[in-house]
């Protein structure tokens, strides 16, 4: 039994956020964090490892060499392995492309009939919640997004699936993909002893080499050239030109407003 | 599976909506993306659709015509009564194989966003997430360029007779907007952010003229890997916060008397034919329900009247408020950065000036 969770490496969009002159995002300049569902994704992990001690926990993640330190500290959290998907191949991925990479590389871990495989709902970055969808259908999985709750019976994993104005509770079959947000779980902590043993368990990298043999992967499924979608423009969102401050005291101040309002005939 | 040839955009024609419906209830997503897709088609002069899944929900067919929809096309099977992702896939794609449609766009809501990637990946095509503005004509991109950026877009090249979907989108938590294309492969495909689009007045005449067909749907069991236990409406007083006119929201500014602080909200809106709203801060404190949560995580309003209090205007906040016709701010602090995009702003305690507003209005 295997539960392999996706972990993405992103930009901390809610500390200081650097924008280029054309439009894109500076990502030298700004911090990087796990993205917060996959500590989610992570923890769910985990805690059905804690109940199945037998289980085994993978973290996978595609980006550049430096993920290594954030895979690193997943480790010390209590995964068990670690893979770095890395290539310049794989590079400009757009979701279409970034899941088929993904699901090579977990094909090529190998799937057994009672895996299961996480991932977050959104990374923060490019903000689509489209990659776990995607690799559950390119390895023909069932899915489950929006997890809020899950618990494992028999061979069968119960999810409690959040929407707008309730839940919905789905039984599936394994091995499956679920989709995980904060609502989930509260993620643990590194531990001192998981620091120390993180150096000494498996951490791999699959290069282009490694997965080229993946039915998946093809040069026109992966990287910019196997993506169906470009970026057409990119630019900063409009600023709407600064309003009106009203002073005075609290009574004037609310007076000078609802005269605006009248006169614009807003109320 | 069969292999869908999907590279020749001359192959593909007509604008498809999918129309959510839960329990026989539309998703007022529907209505929003049919008013906007026939903008769309009509600019490619093209044919407007509806696509309908579910068991024994034709009836609500004919008012998709009211918004625009030149036809509907009904799948009914007893295994489309709930949502499953399995079942709805397989329909949509199936229907998409058959027809064709160069355009497909999908309410991006917690099941269009459950869909729509998985369907997009069956077919080998894009999907843009999330989307929050749509063109065809490359003349409108222009323009709406010019309204919301800075760009020299007359400097820039342009091939006027493109007419790909370009599809614009939030990303980075609002910090950055992207259009994003599909030049290569058909359908384009989009999930639309709820409460973006507006809806076009309903037509009763395109209502009547309007065309529903019954499509055959071909699923069994065996399709279904998974199987809805319960579905469970939450029945606490969700509130309407994409339909308000007005939405009056609190921020952490309410925390030093947090139950006067909701009070005075909820007076305001009472007041002014509103609802309240409130920002993460006050949802992970736990002091309202997730359902008033309006921002990025949470609803994207555009009511007549947004009043922000206490609020302090983060990015993920604005970037779910900051299209409403007019942003009226109260924070203490004169360089909150909601003040950067409201249109009427007043510095002081919230707890001063929201009594003398309700004092005032009620006069
Ligand atoms: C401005 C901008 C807009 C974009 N818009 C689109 C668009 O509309 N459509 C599109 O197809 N692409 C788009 N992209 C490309 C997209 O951001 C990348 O393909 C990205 O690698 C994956 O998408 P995401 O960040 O949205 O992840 P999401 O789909 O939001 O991620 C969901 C989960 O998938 C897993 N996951 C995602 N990426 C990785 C990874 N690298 N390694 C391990 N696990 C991962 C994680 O568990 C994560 O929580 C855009 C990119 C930019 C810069
Ligand atoms: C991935 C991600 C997604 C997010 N999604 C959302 C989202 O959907 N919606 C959202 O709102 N946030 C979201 N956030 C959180 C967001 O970054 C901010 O933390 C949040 O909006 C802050 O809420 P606030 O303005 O109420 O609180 P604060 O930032 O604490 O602001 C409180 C304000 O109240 C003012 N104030 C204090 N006392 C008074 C008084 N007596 N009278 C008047 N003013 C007073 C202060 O000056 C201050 O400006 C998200 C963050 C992340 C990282």
């Amino acid at each position: 039994m295997k539960f392999i969770v996706c972990v993405k490496q992103v930009p901390d969009t809610s500390g200081v956020v650097a924008v280029k002159a054309d439009g894109t995002m500076d990502r030298s300049r700004m911090a990087t964090i796990t993205n917060p569902d996959d500590l989610n994704a992570v923890e769910a992990a985990l805690a059905l490892k804690d109940q199945n001690p037998e289980a085994k926990v993978i973290v996978v993640s595609m980006g550049p060499a430096p993920a290594e330190g954030m895979l690193r500290e997943l480790l010390a959290m209590g995964c068990d392995e670690a893979v770095l998907v890395s290539g310049r191949e794989f590079g400009g991925s757009d979701t279409f492309a970034t899941s088929q990479i993904i699901a090579a590389a977990i094909a090529h871990i190998g799937l057994d009939e009672d895996d299961i495989i996480f991932c977050g709902r959104q990374a923060i970055d490019g903000d689509t919640a489209q990659v776990g969808p995607q690799i559950a259908e390119k390895l023909d999985l069932p899915q489950v997004t929006y997890a809020i709750d899950l618990k494992l019976e028999g061979d069968k994993l119960i999810v409690r699936r959040q929407l707008e104005d309730g839940y919905m509770t789905i039984e599936t079959s394994l091995p499956c993909l679920v989709t995980c947000i904060k609502e989930l779980n509260v993620p643990r902590y590194m531990t001192v002893k998981g620091i120390l043993e993180s150096f000494s368990k498996p951490y791999q990298v699959f290069d282009y080499n490694e997965l080229k043999d993946e039915p998946l992967i093809e040069l026109d499924t992966i990287g910019l050239k196997g993506s169906p979608t470009n970026v057409y423009k990119s630019f900063s969102p409009p600023l709407k030109g600064a309003g009106v401050i009203l002073d005075g005291s609290p009574a004037e101040s609310v007076e000078k407003l609802f005269a605006a309002l009248t006169e614009k005939h807003i109320i | 599976m069969v292999k869908f040839e999907n590279t020749n955009p001359a192959d593909f024609h007509g604008v498809w909506v999918f129309c959510e419906q839960r329990g026989g209830e539309v998703n007022p997503t529907a209505y929003e993306l049919l008013s906007e897709g026939r903008k769309l088609a009509d600019d490619l002069g093209v044919e407007l659709c509806g696509l309908l899944l579910g068991d024994n929900v034709k009836d609500l067919a004919p008012a998709f015509g009211g918004y625009g929809a030149d036809r509907v096309l009904v799948c009914e099977d007893p295994l489309l009564k709930e949502y499953t992702t399995d079942a709805y896939a397989k329909v949509l794609c199936d229907m998409v194989m058959e027809h064709k449609p160069e355009v497909v766009l999908i309410g991006a809501t917690n099941i269009g966003r459950d869909l729509g990637p998985r369907c997009a990946a069956r077919l080998h095509t894009g999907l843009t997430a999330d989307c929050t503005h749509l063109d065809v004509d490359v003349a409108k991109y222009k323009e709406f360029l010019k309204s919301t950026s800075t760009m020299d877009v007359e400097k820039m090249q342009w091939d006027m007779s493109d007419k790909g979907l370009k599809m614009t989108r939030p990303a980075f938590g609002g910090h950055l907007m992207a259009t994003i294309i599909c030049p290569r492969f058909r359908p384009q495909m989009s999930t639309v952010r709820p409460g973006v689009m507006q809806c076009a007045p309903f037509d009763q005449a395109k209502a009547d003229a309007c065309k529903v067909e019954l499509c055959p749907v071909t699923l069994s069991e065996s399709d279904l890997k998974t199987k809805v236990l319960e579905v469970v409406k939450e029945a606490k007083s969700a509130v309407d916060l994409i339909g308000a006119e007005v939405v009056v929201c609190v921020g952490f500014g309410i925390s030093k008397d947090v139950k006067t602080g909701i009070e005075l909200a909820q007076q305001l809106a009472d007041a002014l034919g509103g609802v309240v709203g409130a920002s993460r801060a006050v949802v992970d404190a736990g002091w309202l329900d997730a359902s008033h949560q309006v921002g990025q995580t949470g609803k994207t309003v555009r009511p007549k009247i947004y009043i922000a209090l206490g609020i302090s205007g983060a990015i993920q906040h604005k970037s779910g408020m900051q299209d409403s016709e007019c942003i009226i701010a109260v924070n203490q602090n004169g360089d909150a950065p909601i003040f950067e995009i409201a249109n009427y702003g007043i510095v002081g305690d919230l707890f001063k000036i929201v009594p003398e507003m309700i004092e005032q209005l009620k006069k």
